[in-house]
C-alpha cells in the first residue's frame, strides 16, 4: 500500500513536469502546425539558467550559504526571463524568415537549433574575472555551462510533509513534491484563464483556427507567433527548474537525460491530442502513470529497466485507437 | 575543463594537420619507407593517438586520461624520448560517442599513421576503436575499460588496468568480509561496462555465499530511480551495488536516502571523479567504491607521482589519470625493449611486460593480454575520497 502511494506521488510530480513541457509542444504546433524539436533545449537552459542564478548569481552577488528563502522564486523568475527571451530570439531568427517556406524546413531549421543550443551550452567562458584581493574574496563568474554535471543547489528543504506505513515501506510526500505540483498545476490554471478569458487568447485561438482569415480581421498574427514561443519557452523554463530541484545532478546540455524528457513531453502531447492544451496536460499524467506504474507493477513478469518501451507502448495504443490522440479534434485534410 | 579558446585552438591545429596528413600521403612510397628504416628517421618524432571523451557526458574521463598521457610524454621527452626520438601526441576527442570513437581512430591509424594508439575509457567505446587498430595492425592499449570484450578483439589490443571479472570479485569480498550476505544491484543495461560488471559481481558474491535478492535495471538518461529503488527497499538488502557511472549515481544516492534505504552503497571504477562528492552531497557520504588506485595510498611513487601532477595541472589525479599515465609509461618502455616500432614487434614487446613498476600496482601482462593486478576500496568521508581496503589478485584465485 505504502509503495503503491510512493509510486503514486512520484508520478504525479513526474507527470506535472511533462505536462508543463508538453505545453510548449501543443502551443507552438497548434500555432505554427509544426514540431518546435528546440522545445527540449530551452528546458534545458531554464534548468541550467535557474542553476547559474543560484549557484553563480547569488554568491557573487553576496547572499552565500544558506541561501535566502527567496531565492527559489527568483531563480524560477530568472529562467523564465532567460528562457523567454531565448523563446522569442529562436521564433523571431530562426523561424520567422521561414514563414512561408514549406514545413519541412522549419522542421529541420528546429532540429539545427536544437544541435546549436546542446553544443553552445557546452562551452564555458567567464563573464567576470574572479578578485581573490576583495574581501570577502569574489570568485569568477563563469557561465556554468561545459561538459561536467553540476549539483543544484538546496533552495528548499525537502522535508516529510506526510509519511504512512514505516520502515522498509513507507510512502513519503515531501515539501519538493508540493511545491513542484503546486508551481505546475498553478501555471496551468493560468495558462488556460489566459488562452480562454483574455483577448490576446482569443487572438491565439484565432490564429491557431486560421492564420489568413485572422489576419484579415487585424489580428497581428507575427505578434500573437512571437507571444506563444514566449508564453511555451517560459513554461519550459519553469519545468526546467523544477526537474533539476527535484533530480539535483544538472546534466550537460547534450546529456540523454535531457533528449529523454523532451520526447516523453512530445509523445505526452501527441497522446493527449496534439494542438490541445488540456490534451497536453492529460498526456503528461498518463505518460508517468505508464512509465512508474509500468516500471513498479510489471517488472516482476517483463523485468525493470523498461520505463521507455511502457512509454511509447502506451504511444502505440492510443493512436491504434485515437490517431489524432485523446482529446485531439478529428484531422480534416483540404483538398 | 575546456575553454572555448582551446577547442578552437585545437581545431585549427587539426585542420592543418590534415591539410599536412593530406600533402604527405601524395608521396605514400616515401611516407611508408620512412617508417620503417628506423636508421633514417633519427630525431624524427614518434607519433601516438589517443582517442578520449574529452566532451560530452563523461567529459572528466577522457580529460582525466588525456592529462595523465601528456605528463608521461613530458617526462619521457625530457629524459631524452627514444634514443634522442621524441613522442608527440595526436589527440582526438570520441564525444563519448561509438560511432564518433570509430571514425577518430580510422582517422589516427589511417590518416595520422600512429604507431601505437591509447584509450578509450569507456568500454563500449574502446570496443569501437578495437576492431580498427586490430586491423591495421596497429597496438592498442586501453588504460581504464574494465570488459573483458575488450582485449579479446585480437592481439593488439592491451589494456592496463584489471578487468570486470576481477573487480567484481574485488567489490563481492568487501561485502563479504563486511558481512553484507544479500546485496541488491542497481545497474545501466545500455552500458556494456554498469551490465558485465553487475554479472561478475553477482557471480562472485554467490559464490562467497551470499546472495543478489533483486536486480534493477535502468537507462543512460534516466534520473528517477524511484521505482526500482522502491523494488529494492522491498527486498531489505545489506548492501546496494551499483556499477554506473559518477553521473548517473548523485540522483541515485539522493532518491536512495529519500526513500529511506540506509544500508551501504558500493560502486566501481565508474564513480572516481572529482565531481562525485559535489554531485551526491550528503548523500553519497559512507559510500564505497572499488578504484585502480586511492590518492592516500603512501607508496612513495604514488606520492610522487602526485606532486608531479599537481604541479602540471593543478588538481589530485584521479584513477584514470593515474591509468592513462600508465598505459603512456607502459608503452614507452614496450618501445625500448621492442626490435622496431612495426605494429607485430611494438605488440610482442607490450605482451612481454613483466612486473612493470606503475602508479596503480605493479603490472603483468598476461597472456589474455590484460593487466593482473590488485584493487582497492574506496570510501567517500567528509567529501573525500578515502582508501579503506585492498584486494589482491591472488584471493580471487582461492
Amino acid at each position: 500500500m505504502a509503495d503503491l502511494l510512493q509510486i503514486l506521488t512520484m508520478a504525479v510530480t513526474v507527470g506535472s513536469l511533462y505536462a508543463l513541457i508538453a505545453l510548449g509542444y501543443t502551443m507552438v504546433y497548434g500555432i505554427l502546425k509544426f514540431i518546435n524539436f528546440a522545445h527540449s533545449d530551452v528546458v534545458v537552459l531554464g534548468a541550467w539558467g535557474s542553476f547559474f542564478f543560484a549557484a553563480a548569481l547569488l554568491p557573487r552577488m553576496g547572499f552565500g550559504t544558506p541561501l535566502p528563502w527567496w531565492a527559489g522564486g527568483m531563480a524560477l523568475l530568472f529562467a523564465m526571463a532567460l528562457c523567454g527571451l531565448t523563446g522569442f530570439l529562436i521564433e523571431r531568427f530562426a523561424y520567422r524568415p521561414l514563414r512561408g517556406a514549406p514545413r519541412l524546413n522549419v522542421l529541420i531549421t528546429a532540429i539545427g537549433v536544437s544541435l546549436f543550443l546542446q553544443n553552445a551550452g557546452q562551452l564555458q567562458f567567464t563573464l567576470v574575472r574572479g578578485d581573490d584581493t576583495a574581501q570577502p574574496p569574489a570568485p569568477a563568474l563563469r557561465l556554468p555551462f561545459g561538459t561536467q554535471p553540476q549539483r543544484m543547489p538546496t533552495l528548499l528543504p525537502d522535508q516529510d510533509l506526510l509519511v504512512i506505513g514505516e520502515g522498509q515501506s513507507t510512502a513519503r510526500l515531501g515539501s519538493l513534491d508540493v511545491v513542484i505540483i503546486a508551481t505546475a498545476l498553478a501555471l496551468m490554471v493560468l495558462l488556460d484563464l489566459l488562452v480562454r478569458r483574455t483577448k490576446f487568447g482569443m487572438a491565439m485561438r484565432a490564429v491557431s483556427f486560421n492564420t489568413d482569415s485572422a489576419a484579415l480581421m487585424g489580428v497581428p498574427v507575427n505578434r500573437v507567433i512571437s507571444m506563444t514561443f514566449v508564453l511555451g519557452a517560459v513554461l519550459a523554463a519553469a519545468a526546467g527548474f523544477l526537474y533539476v530541484l527535484k533530480f539535483p545532478t544538472v546534466q550537460q546540455t547534450a546529456h540523454p537525460t535531457w533528449v529523454l524528457v523532451g520526447l516523453k513531453a512530445f509523445v505526452a502531447a501527441v497522446v493527449g491530442g496534439i494542438g490541445n492544451l488540456r490534451g497536453a496536460v492529460l498526456g503528461g499524467f498518463l505518460i508517468a502513470f505508464a512509465e512508474q506504474f509500468g516500471e513498479s507493477y510489471l517488472q516482476k513478469y517483463l523485468g525493470s529497466g523498461l520505463k521507455d518501451v511502457y512509454v511509447f507502448s502506451a504511444l502505440i495504443l492510443v493512436l491504434l485507437v485515437r490517431p489524432t490522440g485523446i482529446l485531439g479534434s478529428p484531422l480534416r485534410e483540404k483538398v | 575543463m575546456m575553454n572555448s579558446s582551446q577547442m578552437f585552438g585545437r581545431r585549427r591545429a587539426t585542420a592543418a594537420l590534415l591539410t599536412a596528413a593530406a600533402v604527405l600521403s601524395v608521396g605514400v612510397g616515401w611516407f611508408s619507407t620512412a617508417r620503417s628504416a628506423l636508421a633514417d628517421d633519427a630525431g624524427k618524432p614518434i607519433v601516438i593517438g589517443h582517442y578520449g571523451s574529452l566532451t560530452g557526458a563523461e567529459a572528466t574521463f577522457g580529460k582525466s586520461t588525456s592529462n595523465g598521457i601528456k605528463l608521461a610524454i613530458k617526462e619521457f621527452n625530457a629524459a631524452g624520448g627514444l634514443n634522442g626520438r621524441p613522442i608527440e601526441l595526436r589527440e582526438y576527442d570520441t564525444k563519448g560517442d561509438p560511432k564518433e570513437a570509430g571514425t577518430v581512430v580510422t582517422r589516427l591509424v589511417a590518416s595520422d599513421k600512429v604507431t601505437a594508439v591509447l584509450g578509450e575509457v569507456a568500454s563500449s567505446l574502446s570496443l569501437a576503436g578495437a576492431p580498427i587498430c586490430q586491423e591495421h595492425g596497429v597496438p592498442m592499449i586501453t588504460p581504464s575499460s574494465t570488459n573483458p570484450r575488450v582485449t579479446k578483439v585480437g592481439d593488439m589490443i592491451f589494456r592496463v588496468c584489471f578487468i570486470d571479472a576481477f573487480q567484481g570479485f574485488a567489490c563481492a569480498r568487501f561485502a563479504a568480509d563486511r558481512n553484507a550476505k544479500r546485496v541488491a544491484t542497481l545497474f545501466d543495461q545500455s552500458s556494456a561496462y554498469s551490465e558485465g560488471l553487475a554479472r561478475d559481481f553477482k557471480r562472485a558474491i554467490t559464490k562467497l555465499g551470499g546472495e543478489v535478492p533483486s536486480e534493477q535495471r535502468y537507462k543512460a538518461g534516466d534520473n528517477d530511480f524511484t521505482a526500482q529503488l522502491v523494488a529494492i527497499r522491498g527486498t531489505n538488502p545489506d548492501m546496494i551495488f551499483i556499477p554506473g557511472y559518477y553521473t548517473d549515481v548523485g540522483n541515485i544516492a539522493i532518491q536512495a536516502r529519500r526513500l529511506g534505504i540506509t544500508c551501504p552503497l558500493l560502486g566501481g571504477d565508474g564513480w572516481d571523479s572529482d565531481q562525485l562528492a559535489k554531485i551526491g552531497g550528503e548523500a553519497i557520504e559512507g559510500a564505497f567504491y572499488s578504484n585502480h588506485y586511492a590518492a592516500q595510498d603512501e607508496t612513495p611513487k604514488v606520492q610522487d607521482f602526485i606532486r608531479k601532477y599537481k604541479a602540471e595541472f593543478g588538481d589530485i589525479p584521479d584513477g584514470l589519470a593515474a591509468l592513462g599515465y600508465d598505459a603512456a609509461k607502459l608503452l614507452f618502455d614496450a618501445m625500448k625493449r621492442a626490435k622496431s616500432l612495426e605494429g607485430k614487434d611494438l605488440a610482442a614487446a607490450i605482451a612481454a611486460t613483466r612486473d612493470f613498476d606503475a602508479v596503480t600496482g605493479n603490472v603483468t601482462i598476461g597472456p589474455d593480454r590484460n593487466a593482473v593486478k590488485s584493487a582497492v576500496i574506496v570510501q567517500m568521508k567528509n567529501g573525500e575520497r578515502t582508501m579503506v581496503a585492498r584486494v589482491e589478485p591472488e584471493q580471487a584465485k582461492e
